[in-house]
């Protein structure tokens, strides 16, 4: 559709419509300056193009079915023993300001004259290599700068990564996202939950209306473990059956710590029958429903 | 059907030129890898294209479960990792798709750089290109502490330690950043919205202007 007033035109702009007409078209770079075979990009292009597309999208989906994002420990401002280390397209610049001339009371060297230095002279390429050669090859200084730097950018990014590879076997660490797969593929065998704990995470009382609560309140378990059995002297027994099946409860009360609690419990008229329901019911505690 | 909306929209908004500035061009045969196998290297910057829409598209999804506090980040994280149906490949294209697309970046930078494309008159691209390098490296920076795992924390942590270094404006910076004295509850925040608002404003807008100049200027010529 163009501007122009033609008798077939349905629409007719009328009072201020601003809409200008616009007299000289758009300026296209005229590619007949090229030799060679130009192509349309719309549709021939973009065809061609797509398919190449679709195969790097299915490449890149393999990788990441194959190889699951890493997520380490939840973070802990007090752990001590962590060795920090930045993602990789960072590594070299960490490296960097590891040594002495760039560190220290040089730091400045490091963090702001060289990388400054560096990076501006990069944005501002085209005003410095202003010679109208385009070949890499005819233009050394330009050329040789960028190789030299990225040498220096490889080199300093396969030293940090040594560097840390080699102060983890030091240490004898294994990285946490690596630790944490492991424990969690171990724990998914055992069928336990597979997830961090959740500091101060209220766990909900499984069946919080069976009466074997009206036992251990008998039983006077409720004194030490809160009557809400969130814990007191003794420890919170929610979630209990996480870590512990009906018959080990047992064993803790027959011969484990409680044995003493137990036999108070017995000597206050507690039967035997009662407890085996109590051990049933904290083996049901579990903190999550799955 | 589609040809009558699309003339009855045409009519009166006259919509056919702008496609047309946009999509209809031609493709020299010195960047087309059909004609000779070395033009590859003139993909780099479609590719990071591609990959740039990925991170957004996958970020999109990632922000329906990520919570971005301190108490939660980590376990929304895991839960999203673990229990969500696809959410490993979602979480998994966001994480890989950032390395990729900073070597597509640089593999790009570099196809510009010594095939001299940044002269005259593209130098205003090259500076629009740097810029959102750099947008790209801060994205990089701030994604990388919100699954508020130890290692996103101590690396940020270091990083804050690195900007404190500069001379007058450091300390400033690294509190502005943080929110505070530490790293903490206000970091992660701020992260989050220089992360998903801030930085992916500016990136759109670079490449606004990136690809216009890109349709004025055409591709650079045959060596
Ligand atoms: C005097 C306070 C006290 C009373 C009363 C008491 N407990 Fe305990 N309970 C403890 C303490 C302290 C521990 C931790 C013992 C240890 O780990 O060595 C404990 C541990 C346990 C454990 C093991 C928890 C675990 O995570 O391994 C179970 C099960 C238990 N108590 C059940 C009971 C039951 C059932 C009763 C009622 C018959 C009871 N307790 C009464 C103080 C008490
Ligand atoms: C998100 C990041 C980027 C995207 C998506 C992108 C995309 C593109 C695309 C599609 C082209 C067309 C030619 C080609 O594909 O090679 C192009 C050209 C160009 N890019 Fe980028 N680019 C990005 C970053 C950069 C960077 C970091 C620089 C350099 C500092 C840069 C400088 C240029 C220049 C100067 C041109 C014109 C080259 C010519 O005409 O031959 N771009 N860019």
């Amino acid at each position: 559709m163009s501007h122009g007033h033609s008798p077939k035109e349905k629409v007719i702009y009328v009072g201020d419509s601003r809409v200008k007409k616009r007299v000289n078209p758009l300026l296209q770079p005229d590619y007949s300056a090229f030799p060679g075979k130009s192509e349309a990009f719309i549709p021939n292009f973009l065809l061609k193009e797509w398919m190449v597309g679709c195969v790097a999208l299915v490449a890149f989906l393999v990788l990441t079915i194959s190889e699951p994002a890493p997520l380490g420990y939840p973070a802990d401002p007090n752990n001590t023993g962590f060795i920090p280390i930045p993602d990789w397209y960072f590594l070299f610049l960490y490296q960097f300001l590891k040594y002495p001339y760039a560190s220290g009371s040089y730091v400045v060297f490091g963090t702001v004259l060289i990388p400054g230095i560096a990076f501006g002279a990069l944005m501002l390429a085209p005003f410095l290599d202003t010679g109208k050669e385009r070949r890499f090859y005819r233009r050394p200084i330009a050329s040789s700068m960028m190789i030299v730097s990225l040498i220096a950018v490889v080199f300093l990014t396969k030293t940090a990564w040594n560097e840390y590879q080699h102060e983890l076997k030091e240490l004898n660490i294994i990285p946490e996202h690596i630790e944490r797969e492991e424990k969690a593929r171990e724990a998914a065998m055992e069928g336990k939950p597979t997830g961090q704990p959740k500091p101060n995470q209220e766990i909900a009382l499984v069946d919080k209306d069976d009466p074997a609560m009206e036992l251990m309140k008998k039983a006077g378990c409720l004194s030490c473990h809160g009557t809400d059995l969130k814990g007191g002297v003794g420890p919170s027994l929610r979630g209990l059956g996480d870590s512990l099946s009906q018959d080990d409860i047992l064993k803790v009360l027959h011969e484990g710590p409680m044995k003493a609690q137990y036999e108070q419990a017995l000597a206050a008229g507690v039967t035997e029958d009662e407890i085996t329901s109590i051990a049933a019911w904290l083996a049901k505690q579990k903190s999550s429903t799955e | 059907m589609f040809k009558t909306v699309y003339n009855w929209i045409d009519e009166r908004l006259d919509i056919t030129p702008m496609w047309r500035d946009v999509a209809d061009h031609e493709v020299p045969e010195h960047v087309n890898p059909a004609h000779h196998f070395s033009a590859f290297v003139y993909c780099f910057g479609g590719l990071t294209f591609f990959i740039t829409v990925i991170q957004i598209l996958s970020g999109m999804f990632l922000t329906m479960y990520y919570v971005p506090d301190i108490i939660n980040a980590y376990y929304s994280v895991e839960y999203l990792q673990t229990k969500v149906a696809f959410g490993q490949i979602v979480r998994g294209m966001h994480h890989w798709g950032a390395s990729l697309v900073i070597v597509m970046m640089f593999l790009h930078t570099l196809r510009v750089f010594f095939t001299g494309s940044y002269k005259a008159p593209r130098e205003m691209n090259w500076v629009v290109g740097m810029l959102i390098f750099f947008i790209m490296l801060g994205l990089g920076f701030t994604g990388y502490l919100l699954p508020w795992d130890n290692k996103a924390y101590f690396a940020t942590k270091v990083g804050m330690e690195i900007a404190d270094t500069v001379p007058y404006i450091g300390p400033y910076v690294k509190e502005l950043l943080q929110g505070g004295e530490i790293v903490g509850a206000q970091t992660l925040t701020r992260f989050f919205a220089i992360h998903v608002f801030f930085l992916p404003a500016a990136l759109l807008a670079m490449l606004g202007a990136h690809f216009i100049m890109i349709r004025r200027q055409g591709i650079s010529g045959p060596l």
